[in-house]
């Protein structure tokens, strides 16, 4: 009796569950018939080609503005044009101090670079050392670095004067907080497992910050050269815009304000290939540095 | 007289305070006793306070009470005075495999020319050789684990603490390392203290066994392994093997599975 009843029990379970384990009940949601669609591929040009449409927008822009300055469509007393800035150029570099000017900035560029990055680094770094020291100073860091730096450009030029010194200086402030607050964010990212390994085996608060603490946070320190390298450059020609004897910042401006518009061009062309020859010898630095420093 | 344990701990326990007041206790007082050249396990499940109690013996926490005495000297906080291996083999990946191992020599105190004169042959003999001037992500998640394992046992630590050195390893590898393991402990006469959670494990490795209970961490029970060394891997197949790992079980809790295999 009873077995037929648990029997039956079952054969009740197996009208409703079985179904379910070997066959999925059909779907209820109507789907759209399917779209027969192939993976899209995605074209690569080979390189050769890159470059060649690379170089025909160059010549294409340069060539259309040339021409719209002949006919008027643009006005050249306003923009220039090619052909005016060429021949400035070859003036620039021959008779005016095309050599002065570029050094100066490039000086007054690597300096405030050099000193911004060091110090930077070292102060990050030495946050390691005391958690107070670090908590006191953080919320001033903070402050420093949302204070727009340039604004302070002013007053730094009439603290250490027009010449070379100021400009370093406004390299530095911009330069000098971008590495302490990105030095430290790396000290604060040191693994406390690495930090317990060390101590584990007998190492001194020295030893600790030499071995483990300064090579694990110098990738951090690196990392923001080709940063700085820019606004190093940036203080620079603020600098000399404000106030200054020389450099591109200061050719910059005294060409605008002579309404000389294809000498503001030239400086600034002459400016940007500093800039990218900077960029370029930095990013080896770095390529360098890291190859040294993390495997 | 008996002579003096190699590492003695003296109720020592733990506890911490979390920021809104809660105290957890980690670790329950504790004592044991460690004869020299004794290769001892604790097992336990996670929480039982393994690694606090290992953090505490290696000077990496302040105990709430107790003491750790090693060759009967007061040793309580104080870093150094073990060799100490976590999970993780923590290999600084600034540093080749080489300057790796030699990283507790240095500390040290000796030169790097010389502790890597001295390290080299431990390297050849202990299955790195050829791989001192990589760098550690090149090697695989054993070959780092014996970097690791160099690296604590050089120093000349009388003990070594192992807090699961192969947890991450694959069970192949995993085996290898114990039969290495077992080599090297031989090699060198050290008294080992040896965390894990797997019986097995805990068996083949060891003399002595205590199991360890979570909340609070404390230590609920000891075993004895008499098993006869040097422990060939089919010693695992044997009755002996299965009654100790049996016994083992029990002390953790786990008692036999209800029905057929206990005796009516």
């Amino acid at each position: 009796m009873s077995g037929s009843a648990s029997l039956k029990l079952g054969s009740v379970e197996l009208v409703a569950a079985r179904p379910a384990a070997d066959v999925m009940p059909a779907p209820k949601l109507k789907l759209p018939p399917l779209r027969e669609r192939k993976l899209p591929v995605r074209r690569v040009w080979p390189g050769r080609v890159l470059v060649g449409v690379q170089i025909a927008l160059l010549v294409g822009g340069v060539g259309l503005w040339e021409l719209g300055a002949d006919y008027h469509w643009i006005d050249p007393f306003f923009w220039s044009q090619p052909s005016a800035i060429a021949e400035m150029l070859g003036v620039f570099v021959t008779q005016g101090d095309a050599a002065i000017d570029t050094w100066y900035t490039l000086q007054a560029t690597l300096l405030g670079f050099a000193f911004g990055t060091t110090l930077g680094t070292m102060l990050g770094l030495s946050f390691w050392w005391s958690h107070n020291y670090a908590n006191v100073v953080q919320p001033y860091l903070v402050c420093f670095e949302s204070i727009p730096k340039l604004a302070l450009a002013p007053l730094i030029i009439l603290v250490f004067g027009v010449g070379l010194i100021s400009k370093v200086a406004i390299g530095m402030a911009l330069t000098l907080i971008v590495s302490t607050l990105t030095t430290y964010a790396g000290v604060k990212a040191v693994d406390p497992d690495h930090e317990r390994l060390m101590y584990s085996l007998g190492a001194s608060r020295r030893q600790v910050f030499t071995k483990l603490v300064v090579p694990s946070t110098l990738p951090w320190g690196i990392s923001v050269l080709r940063i700085n390298i820019g606004l190093a450059l940036t203080g620079a020609i603020v600098g000399e815009f404000i106030s200054s004897q020389h450099g591109l910042g200061r050719a910059i401006l005294y060409a605008g304000q002579t309404y000389e518009i294809a000498l503001v061009w030239v400086a600034v062309l002459v400016l940007s290939t500093l800039s990218i020859a900077m960029y370029v010898g930095v990013s080896r630095l770095e390529k360098i540095l890291m190859k040294g420093v993390v495997r | 007289m008996v002579s003096t344990p190699k590492i003695e701990i003296w109720n020592l326990s733990q506890h911490f305070v979390s920021s809104d007041g809660a105290v957890f206790e980690a670790l329950a007082p504790v004592s044991l006793k460690v004869a020299a050249g004794r290769f001892v396990s604790l097992i336990g499940p996670s929480g039982c306070g393994k690694s606090t109690l290992f953090n505490l013996i290696a000077g990496l926490q302040e105990p709430r009470t107790g003491d750790v005495i090693i060759d009967g000297r007061e040793a309580t906080g104080t870093i150094g005075r073990v060799g100490y291996m976590l999970q993780k083999d923590l290999l600084l990946p600034w540093r080749t495999v080489l300057d790796n191992v030699i990283l507790g020599l240095e500390l040290r105190g000796i030169a790097r020319g010389a502790a890597r004169e001295y390290a080299l042959p431990f390297l050849y003999k202990y299955g790195l050789g050829g791989f001192e001037a990589q760098y550690p992500r090149a090697l695989s998640g054993g070959m780092r684990q014996r970097a690791a394992l160099l690296r604590t046992l050089l120093p000349d630590c009388d003990i070594i603490l192992l807090d699961e050195p192969f947890g991450a390893l694959d069970a192949q590898t995993r085996a290898r390392m114990q039969e290495w393991l077992l080599q090297i402990w031989q090699d060198f006469g050290k008294t080992v203290l040896f965390v894990t959670h797997d019986v097995d494990e805990a068996v083949f490795l060891s003399d002595e066994i205590y199991a360890m209970s979570p909340r609070p961490g404390r230590v609920t029970g000891h075993l004895d392994v008499p098993l006869a060394r040097p422990r060939p891997r089919d010693v695992a197949f044997g009755p002996e093997f299965a009654r100790l790992k049996e016994r083992c079980l029990a002390l953790i809790g786990h008692d036999a599975p209800h029905g057929a295999l206990q005796p009516v």
